[in-house]
This record gives structure tokens, C-alpha cells and sequence, in this order.
């Protein structure tokens, strides 16, 4: 068993690509509770294919995908937040719109610039080919992204909660609406090689689904979300390379079963507890 | 001599001078004008869209005036943000959050500086004595999943109280909870009113108004009436809140009629 784990550590690209999935599991899988209790999945999804004419332009000038993350985390976060914000037909519209208009010029753009990207990777993810720089980018936004939720947990959880109360207490909540935007898009851009424009949001969203599934509190909630996450990275690069499998849709799927797992743990502890009830 | 009773002295707290607010072409509130004294007990009533959580809103310097002024000890809402607390319509509020008891509670203490939460006891100990006032100290650590609806109105209330300003607003504050829990609410009203806050409620609850409440702001979109319900509450004003529909409030004789003042 040590050495079916050890085996892929010969390599120094598995190596990388371990550290970086540990990074983009983590880092998706922090955000991923806030994410899903205020239903912004489909935002999420909008913001991984926004990003797509940001790459084709960045890869155009000679940037990585990683060194794109945090300049287009933020101009993606505050053009989706101006335009939900000032239009007034309605949220699920304005990102569709977005979501499929950016993908559409993308597109284009890749055609039109004659942009060198394996499109197959892009939209599923290629992580065995992060180079050294790309792990120390991605690493970095972990930490800037686990940072600035520690500091900032109770006012993002106020806003989270109770927009109005929040900003009664004189809260910033526009500060606070963009600051997480800005780190989910950080989370979803620094991602994309790891799992693609398509997968991300399974990363995002299905550990901490399936964390809500098996826990009572919100803080417990984020701490086996990011456990989940980490693991479904982790558990999916091995099949992927010990399989010879495509690696993002091996870490979507393991994150899929961590959850199907998690709904049986819930239906079996509910009817335990209930059958308890009933005895007492 | 209460803490109520010391604070009602007549002296204004909240003064609306021809306050206006405007929804792009369509007023919300047109020329609303009243004054209410410290330490009163207010019931705001009116027809959905008559501006009741307009008010609210303006008061909590949420959304700006088109004309008027309004204003808390002499300062704009804006200015007067921390002496404010509001309870906003249970809808309006994200239930999917797993959170506990004492994690909204302490919602009422988070404030913008990041630092004010770093003396852990002071805040324990204000989040427990918010919990007591409302008679929820025994479930300070329950999911908020596992409340009745009254209850959670008792927490929202707790997080009111924790942040320990001078102004409660609570909107519709008795909607979606049972006649019981109603009971108990109006009940920890009362308490807190004593302890010399002032209190508005937004309701669709027009009975017996002038048991529960000193004084009874009536709206539909401009202030149809304000003062003491056993005297404002006129078929009258009844029928400029409610048009039509006034007959439903008359018949249950719950107002003053001229000469009458029964409830019988």
C-alpha cells in the first residue's frame, strides 16, 4: 500500500501536480460552503467561463494560465458584480448572459488570435503539466485565499446571512460582496488547470455538499468540505495516474461518490435517530 | 419611577418632516410627518405596499430620502447607524446557513473594525445576557434549524439586543408564528420597552392595538394618522389605509367609532 502511494513520488511532475492538487482542492473546497448556502453555483460557473477570453488573450501575450489567476479573478469578479448590480432583469438572467456570451468570445478569440491551447485541456483540466511556477502561484492563492477568510469569517458570514442586518450594523457590504467574488474567482482561476473551465465547479460545490450532508454546524461544515476536497484531488490524481485516466474528471468523480457516500451516511443517521426518538 | 417612564419625557427621538421616498417614478411614502418620544411603544400599520418597510428602511439608512428629512436624536439615519437595530422580515434572511444560536447572537457585536472581537468574555458574556433577556439561555448552542418560528424571532431579537442600541425596529415581527408565540413576543416587547427602549413594529395585526401599543403610526404610502390608537383609529382612517377592505375591520369592531369606543 506505502509503495502504491510512494510509486508516483519518483516523478518530479507528480510531485508537482500532487502539491497543486492539494492547493486547488483546498482552496475551492474553503469557499465552497458560503458558496452553496447563498446558491451561487450558477454564479460560479459563470466566473470559470468568463475566464475563457482572459486566457486566450493572456496566453496570446505569453502568460500562464496560474499567473493570469489573481489580475483576472478581480476584473471578472467586479465586471459580474457592476452588471448584476445595474441591471434590473434579474441575477439568473444577467449571468446567463454573461456566462455564455464570455464563452462564446473566447472562443473566437482563441480562433481569431490562433492561440496554442489543447482545448481539451482547458475545459477538463490538465494538471500534470504545472510547471514549478505554476505550484508556487497556486500555493499562493491558497493562502491568500484561507487568509482573508480567517480575518474577514464573521463579517462574510454576517453579509452571508443577513445582507440587510449587516448593513444596519454598518457593515461594508458592497466591500464585502466583491471581496468574495474576488475570492471566488481567485479560487476558480487558480483551479482551472487543475480541473478545467467545465469541472471546477464540481470541486467547488459537491465537497461541500456533501460536508453539509454529514455535519450540524457551519464551521464543522467548512472543515470536512476542504478534508472532502482535498481528498477527492488527491484519491483522483492516483486513479489518474495509476489508471491512465483523464485527471480532473477522476477528481470530479471521486468527489461525486465522497458524496453519494455522505447522502447514505445522512439517510441512515437520520432514520437512526429517529428510530431512537421513538424508543425514548 | 421605570427605566421607561424615565426616559418618556416627552422628548423627541425620531422626527419625520415631509419625508419622501421615491422608487423611480412611484412614491413609496409622499409627505410623511410625525414625532415619536423616547421610550414609546409604536405599532406601524398599514396595506402591503404602504411604505411600512420604506420606513423601516429609511430609518435604518438603508435607502436614501427623495425629499424631507428624517431624523434620530437630531442625526440622519446614516450618521445615526449604531443606534438602530433592526429585525427584518424572516424572509429576507438566508435559514440555509447551518448556524448556531449564539453565532447569529454575536452577529449583533460584529462590527467592521476586525479587532472589536478580540476580548472573547465581553462578548460571551453580552451574548448570554441577551439570551436570557429573550428566555433562550438553555439553547445557546442549537442549530438554528431546530427552532420553532417564535423562537427564531427571539434570536433575531437577542441579536438585536446584543448590539445595545436605543431604537428596535421590527418588521413584521408577528407574521408566520402562532398565536402563543405572538403572546410571547408582545410579552419580551413589553420587557425591552420597559428597560426604556423605543420600539416600532411593522404589523398586519390591527387588533386590540391600543392594549399592546402607545401609539399607532397608520400608513398608506403618506401617514394617514399617528397617536393613540383608542383615538386615531377612526373608521375614517380605516378607510384611507384600507379602502374597500375597511368593512372586514369595521365589522370586528375593534375600533373607535364616533362616540364608541367598545369592543363588544
Amino acid at each position: 500500500m506505502i509503495e502504491l502511494i510512494l510509486d508516483p513520488l519518483k516523478y518530479d511532475f507528480m510531485i508537482r501536480s500532487l502539491v497543486t492538487a492539494f492547493a486547488s482542492g483546498a482552496m475551492l473546497s474553503i469557499l465552497g460552503p458560503f458558496a452553496i448556502n447563498r446558491n451561487m453555483g450558477f454564479m460560479a460557473d459563470a466566473i470559470a467561463h468568463a475566464t475563457l477570453p482572459i486566457i486566450a488573450v493572456g496566453v496570446f501575450l505569453g502568460f500562464s494560465i496560474s499567473e493570469l489567476g489573481v489580475p483576472a479573478a478581480i476584473l471578472i469578479a467586479i465586471f459580474l458584480g457592476l452588471i448584476i448590480k445595474n441591471t434590473n432583469i434579474g441575477e439568473d438572467t444577467a449571468i446567463g448572459i454573461i456566462f455564455s456570451s464570455f464563452f462564446a468570445l473566447g472562443f473566437v478569440l482563441i480562433s481569431l488570435l490562433e492561440v496554442t491551447i489543447n482545448l481539451e485541456d482547458l475545459l477538463f483540466g490538465q494538471i500534470l503539466a504545472v510547471s514549478t511556477s505554476d505550484v508556487y502561484i497556486v500555493i499562493s492563492l491558497l493562502l491568500i485565499v484561507l487568509l482573508v477568510v480567517i480575518v474577514y469569517f464573521k463579517q462574510l458570514l454576517f453579509y452571508s446571512f443577513d445582507p440587510i442586518g449587516a448593513e444596519v450594523k454598518g457593515l461594508n457590504t458592497t466591500f464585502l460582496n466583491y471581496l468574495f467574488l474576488i475570492l471566488l474567482s481567485i479560487a476558480i482561476v487558480g483551479s482551472l488547470q487543475t480541473v478545467g473551465v467545465i469541472l471546477v465547479l464540481s470541486m467547488l460545490i459537491i465537497p461541500a455538499a456533501a460536508a453539509k450532508l454529514v455535519t450540524d454546524t457551519f464551521v464543522t461544515s467548512i472543515k470536512v468540505s476542504i478534508f472532502f476536497g482535498v481528498i477527492s484531488s488527491i484519491t483522483g490524481l492516483y486513479l489518474s495516474y495509476f489508471l491512465n485516466l483523464p485527471s480532473g474528471p477522476s477528481m470530479s468523480l471521486v468527489a461525486t461518490g465522497i458524496f453519494v457516500l455522505s447522502f447514505i451516511f445522512n439517510k441512515v443517521s437520520k432514520k437512526g435517530s429517529l428510530a431512537t426518538v421513538t424508543i425514548s | 419611577m421605570n427605566t421607561k417612564e424615565k426616559n418618556s419625557l416627552n422628548i423627541p427621538l425620531i422626527i419625520s418632516d415631509g419625508c419622501c421616498v421615491h422608487f423611480g417614478s412611484s412614491p413609496a411614502l409622499e409627505s410623511v410627518n410625525f414625532s415619536i418620544n423616547r421610550g414609546k411603544k409604536v405599532a406601524v400599520v398599514g396595506p402591503n405596499g404602504g411604505g411600512k418597510s420604506t420606513l423601516f428602511n429609511a430609518l435604518a439608512g438603508l435607502i436614501p430620502l427623495t425629499e424631507g428629512s428624517l431624523t434620530i436624536e437630531g442625526s440622519t439615519p446614516e450618521e445615526a447607524k449604531g443606534k438602530v437595530s433592526y429585525v427584518p422580515q424572516k424572509d429576507l434572511i438566508n435559514w440555509n446557513f447551518p448556524l448556531s444560536v449564539k453565532q447569529v447572537v454575536e452577529m449583533g457585536i460584529t462590527t467592521k473594525k476586525l479587532s472589536s472581537l478580540r476580548n472573547r468574555k465581553q462578548v460571551n458574556d453580552k451574548i448570554k445576557k441577551a439570551l436570557q433577556d429573550v428566555g433562550l439561555e438553555e439553547k445557546i448552542n442549537n442549530n438554528i434549524k431546530s427552532l420553532s418560528g417564535g423562537q427564531l424571532q427571539r434570536v433575531l431579537i437577542a441579536r438585536a439586543l446584543a448590539q445595545d442600541s436605543e431604537i428596535l425596529l421590527l418588521d413584521e415581527a408577528f407574521s408566520a408564528v402562532d398565536i402563543g408565540a405572538q403572546e410571547d413576543i408582545m410579552q419580551l416587547i413589553n420587557s425591552i420597552n420597559l428597560d426604556g427602549k423605543t420600539i416600532l413594529i411593522a404589523t398586519h395585526d390591527v387588533n386590540n392595538l391600543e392594549e399592546k401599543f402607545d401609539e399607532v403610526l397608520c400608513l398608506n404610502t403618506h401617514c394617514c394618522a399617528y397617536g393613540d390608537p383608542s383615538e386615531v383609529l377612526t373608521p375614517e382612517v380605516i378607510k384611507e389605509m384600507y379602502g374597500s377592505h375597511s368593512e372586514l375591520f369595521n365589522n370586528k369592531s375593534h375600533f373607535k367609532t364616533e362616540g364608541n369606543n367598545s369592543n363588544d
